[in-house]
């Protein structure tokens, strides 16, 4: 099936199939659903195949399995919330979007669910299957870094717009950025950023580290960008690095290094199930009452696992928790609209999902085509929009958005007024004068067609 | 530089992980010795072992009784599989057993995320096994120490069964000899029941005793399988002492490698499979004689 895709000699026949079907859509349709693009462009990825149609397609791929399938779970949940209220033309996505009415330009839109099992190769072939056979507009979902990467140069190649989800390696906005790539979440370089001064107040200069590192893109921009932040603003250094394969179930190796390492603080970049594994074996070695634990890529539900009494005092930085709905009127909004669709309170893959596919459909409207160039130059025109953690913009020379760290610290048990109240939000750390410059990470966003 | 606190903390995690894989496997090659089926669900059955003993820590807060509860759900559900579906296989080529089996895994597996979901979940450590023991040159968690014990304790109970009762008799000699059992008049089936549901309650058992080291997941018995399968190739496939020497060394293997470089762990547990292999065909402690 792979090979369908491919083959160098079939790009030119499907091109002219498309544009035989796109222009037979065109004839079909009603003037102006396709905009003027259609009558100038030559076809480009799906379209105009995509939209000949009275809905579009959204391809969505996420972990369902294995390491990261709970975070990929919930993003699922925020990407069918968010479809149901762009079909339904709900107040919240017009918050986001101004210009929704109901669906996109009029047109309904409909999705698939692929498991990506975390893997790059796996997540590639489900959504080259979602391109070839449902002709999607968009493609969607990511929990790894590895398979955004890998989806990131998928998108590029096919000319269909992808939007990671979870995705917290430098890379996907740095070295591997691509002109058909937006990401919504924060990454290692913020995230270090924003939590390094709070960890060198809390816990005082030339402490020592000991990182607990997942062994792929993630893991490593995280821990070189803690470790820069740290050595510069607190000269922090580091004690020993602990590097385990995705998946790890039992940590007691690495733990045992940790122990004899003579470290003051441990930060645990493992994500998904590897940080409950990771964060419950440190805490059954007694690590945890010898060193501080500071988590600078939080897992969606990692306190809801390990609990309460391992996670109080617990330093982390994430893109979403869900009593900033007490500062921020669309976060209220999300929460209540999510609780009443699935009885709990939304993680921050939820968010990232909703928030993707609501700026994807303001992007879209304002182009008022569905023409990937120029809905990417829709993206690029870096209009602010509100968002669930206030107004936010995506950077045109490297397709991030700018938007907010938020570092919490975790309460104790006695202090919390609900089961899922886990965290104080410390800071709401604005990340525009932190970020790196665009370029600095070896981004080259390749050309439009 | 070999940190010598290190290298034997390191062979204590071994033990741990050996002992557990020593009873996973010995429920493996039971079940292929005396059936001659190779039951590729053995890993699906260690994980529902793990959240049917979850359910009943959940409702009673007694890890005694989850352990219990945890271990007496897989053999039932052994004898079940046994008698709905894996009986009606032993006459058919392998292909079809291993294709089976294979399914039958993805069903349970599948069947528990559908009821579970994807989230952990966690048995806590017993309290009188909490907390760490001080050895004087290392410290190390109480619970794992008290797996071992477990474990061998479970292992003992396995063998009095297996050498000392007649059921036992019967299944050694049905590992000898499957078709000279059945020509002396004994009744197969019913041995063949119990020795599934047997082999099912180790991996179940197991599954359970783990809980409180590794947070329990859908997946998390999918390596466990395939380490499994090791241990049974280099102890001697149906054989009771090999798959508990097996278990030892396999553990051994995987944690002193990951000493040095964890991503090469599986990876010299094959090599030691291949060699064992190569040295002798039939595994450390396997017979001759079996085809």
């Amino acid at each position: 099936m792979v090979t369908e895709i491919g083959g160098g000699g079939g790009v030119s026949r499907r091109a002219i199939m498309k544009r035989a079907v796109g222009v037979a859509g065109g004839l079909a349709l009603p003037l102006g659903a396709l905009g003027p693009a259609i009558a100038d462009d030559a076809p480009v990825g799906t379209y105009p195949a995509g939209v000949s149609g009275s809905s579009v397609f959204i391809g969505i791929c996420t972990p369902r399995t294995g390491t990261y399938a709970a975070q990929g779970e919930d993003e699922i949940k925020g990407y069918q919330l968010a479809i149901e209220h762009l079909n339904a033309g709900d107040d919240l996505i017009k918050k986001i979007s101004p210009k929704t009415t109901k669906g996109v330009l009029g047109k309904e839109v409909q999705f698939g669910i692929a498991d990506s099992q975390a893997k790059p190769n796996t997540a590639v072939e489900a959504q080259s299957n979602f391109i070839t056979q449902n002709k999607a507009m968009l493609i969607t979902g990511s929990v790894s870094s590895a398979v955004a990467v890998a989806i990131n140069k998928l998108a590029d190649r096919e000319k269909v717009i992808y939007l990671p989800c979870i995705s917290g390696s430098n890379d996907t906005t740095g070295k591997d950025c691509v002109r058909y790539s937006f990401r919504e979440c924060f990454y290692a370089q913020t995230a270090a950023q924003a939590i390094a001064p709070i960890m060198v107040k809390t816990f005082g200069k030339g402490k020592k580290i000991a990182f607990l590192t997942p062994d792929y893109t993630y893991g490593h921009t995280v821990r070189q960008s803690m470790e820069d932040a740290l050595k510069t603003q607190g000269e922090w250094t580091v004690a020993t690095n602990q590097v385990s394969p995705l998946g790890t179930t039992d940590f007691s190796t690495y733990l045992l290094n940790v122990a004899n390492s003579g470290a003051d603080v441990v930060i645990n970049i493992n994500f998904g199930r590897d940080a409950v594994q990771s964060v419950k074996q440190a805490q059954q070695f007694g690590i945890l009452a010898k060193m501080k634990l500071v988590v600078p890529y939080y897992t969606p539900f990692l306190a809801d696992q390990v609990g309460s009494d391992v996670m109080q005092g617990v330093l982390a930085a994430t893109d979403y928790w869900w009593t900033l709905e007490d500062k921020y009127p669309l976060a209220k909004m999300f929460n209540a609209a999510f609780k009443a669709k699935y009885g709990s309170n939304p993680e921050w893959g939820a968010n990232a999902a909703y928030m993707q596919i609501a700026m994807w459909a303001d992007a879209v409207e304002r182009a008022g085509t569905f023409y990937p160039p120029d809905v990417i130059k829709s993206y690029e025109k870096g209009v602010t929009v509100d968002s669930t953690v206030g107004p936010v913009h995506f950077r045109p020379e490297d397709h991030q958005l700018v938007r907010p760290v938020i570092i919490v610290q975790g309460k104790k048990t006695a202090d919390m007024k609900g089961k899922d109240d886990f965290f104080d939000v410390l800071e709401i750390v604005d990340s525009a004068p932190l970020m790196q410059k665009p370029d600095a990470f070896g981004c080259k966003l390749g050309g439009y067609t | 530089m070999i940190n010598w606190a290190n290298l034997v903390s390191q062979m204590f995690n071994g033990l741990v992980l050996g002992a557990l894989l020593a009873l996973i496997s010995s429920g493996l090659t039971i079940i292929y010795g005396t059936l001659g089926v190779l039951n590729l669900a053995h890993g699906a059955l260690f994980t529902l072992g793990g959240y049917a003993g979850w359910v009943v820590f959940n409702a009673t807060g007694s890890y005694g009784l989850a352990v219990l509860g945890g271990a007496s759900v897989v053999l039932v559900a052994g004898v079940v599989i046994e008698r709905g579906l894996i009986r009606f296989f032993y006459d058919r080529p392998p292909e079809d057993q291993i294709l089976v089996t294979f399914g039958l895994g993805i069903v349970i597996v599948e069947l528990i995320r559908l009821a579970f979901g994807s989230l952990s979940r966690t048995v806590d450590t017993p309290s009188w096994a909490s907390g760490i023991t001080s050895l004087g040159f290392m410290i190390y968690p109480t619970y794992r120490l008290a797996i071992v014990g477990i474990v061998a304790a479970a292992l003992l109970v396995l063998y009095v069964v297996l050498y000392r009762t007649r059921l036992g008799m019967i299944v050694r000699a049905g590992i000898e000899d499957a078709g000279m059992v059945g020509a002396l008049g004994i009744n197969v089936d019913r041995v063949f029941m119990a020795v599934f549901g047997i082999g099912a309650m180790a991996a179940g058992f197991a599954g359970i005793v783990n809980a409180p080291v590794a947070p329990i997941t859908p997946d998390i018995g999918d390596d466990i399988l395939v380490e499994t399968f090791v241990v049974v190739v280099i102890g001697g496939v149906g054989s009771f002492p090999g798959a508990v020497l097996g278990g030892l060394i396999a553990g051994e293997i995987l944690s002193i490698t990951s000493m040095f470089d964890p991503a090469y762990s599986q990876v010299m547990l094959f090599a030691a499979m291949t060699i064992v292999l190569v040295a002798r065909p039939h595994g450390l402690l396997g017979s001759q004689g079996r085809a």
